[in-house]
């Protein structure tokens, strides 16, 4: 009988982890703390002047994330000042794909200089709370009475290739939208990505 | 020497025979549809995916252990278009892919991730299971015996 009753607890606690959870939009973010590549703690509560953040799931190993790497320096470059900073975390695990290790995010970053934290999320906790299910994947949030609410979830553009002749900036023009105190139009898009390295075991 | 020949011979049609065709989603549905009673077991992977690669020889064991079954395994690429000729069609040659390889003819990932399924995030590897209205869609990886069952379980 108690054999039985662990096994429901078991199954019970599987279909937990398998549903596809993680913010929505409208969601309030739960603050971090995660190292970033220069050894020092993150969070968005050190950010006093920011009025959101461009939060982006990337990793050192998936060629959508290495095509798309200078389209996310270009977003920090372009909105860092305007109050919305870029904080790219690795959702990967080290064990699971060594090229992914706090080592190899170091290199990375020095070796593209990074303008922009680059952060390690032992245990995929971050990533699960966000629910980042591949890379890139972005979410940007909104400093709001409220706390910071989720306002875009997904692609960086719908052109990973650099070739879409029609071409939709959706990060840019999320990020321009609130700026003037509007919503985003397109508050959600997916994009082909590589899945995340989940901890074996 | 004429061993060597006939291996050259063999290689050059094996090159010949590795064709690799683009493919709408309206295609894949006619196809799927005409199938009548055949399972299609349809993986979308990518040349740069390093789990879609290793999953590939899973999905060759799959599609041997049913060659007297109505089942049908087809390997969607999602590279890049202008890769076909570089990287796809050179990976399934030197991989000796059997199994029939297509690369996705759509251009708006906002459409098609919708259109496979509404429960695909676009992260891949990603397979389908589809025989007449029976549907199933994993955003996963699979084992050899992960594939075997769910194929042995599709209701």
């Amino acid at each position: 009988m108690k054999k039985l009753l662990l096994m429901g607890l078991v199954l019970i606690s599987l279909g937990a982890c398998a549903q596809t959870g993680g913010y929505k939009v409208g969601d309030v973010v739960k603050d971090f703390a995660l190292k970033n590549v220069d050894n020092k703690t993150v969070s968005m509560a050190d950010y006093k002047d920011a009025k959101g953040f461009i939060v982006v799931f990337t990793c050192n190993t998936c060629p959508v994330a290495q095509a798309y790497q200078n389209r996310v320096a270009e977003l920090n470059n372009s909105f860092a000042a305007k109050g919305y900073p870029v904080i790219a975390i690795n959702p990967n695990d080290a064990e699971a794909v060594p090229a992914e290790s706090f080592e190899k995010m170091q290199a990375e970053a020095k070796g593209k200089n990074f303008t922009y934290p680059y952060l390690l999320d032992p245990d995929h906790v971050v990533t699960k709370q966000f629910g980042a299910s591949r890379t890139p994947h972005v979410f940007i949030v909104n400093k709001t009475d409220k706390g910071n609410t989720v306002e875009y979830i997904g692609a960086i553009d719908n052109d990973p290739e650099g070739v879409n002749a029609t071409k939709e900036d959706y990060v840019k023009n999320a990020i321009n939208n609130l700026s003037n105190g509007k919503k985003p139009v397109v508050t959600s898009t997916k994009a082909v990505g590589c899945s995340i390295k989940w901890k074996k075991g | 020497m004429r061993i060597f020949l006939l291996i050259c011979l063999s290689l050059i049609s094996y090159s010949l025979s590795a064709q690799v065709k683009l493919l709408t989603l309206d295609e894949l549905d006619k196809r799927i549809a005409a199938g009548k009673d055949t399972t299609y077991v349809v993986n979308f992977w990518a040349t740069w995916c390093a789990p879609c690669v290793a999953e590939l020889p899973n999905f060759e064991k799959l599609r041997v252990a049913n060659l007297k079954k109505p089942v049908k395994v087809i390997l969607i690429s999602v590279d890049f278009k202008s890769k076909l000729q570089k990287e796809v069609i050179p990976f399934v040659v030197k991989n000796q892919l059997k199994a029939e390889v297509f690369l996705l003819n759509e251009t708006d990932q906002q459409k098609y991730i919708e259109r496979v399924d509404p429960k695909w995030t676009g992260a891949i590897p990603a397979t389908l299971f589809v025989k007449q209205k029976i549907r199933r869609f994993y955003e996963q990886e699979f084992t050899e015996k992960q594939l075997k069952n769910t194929l042995l379980n599709l209701k």
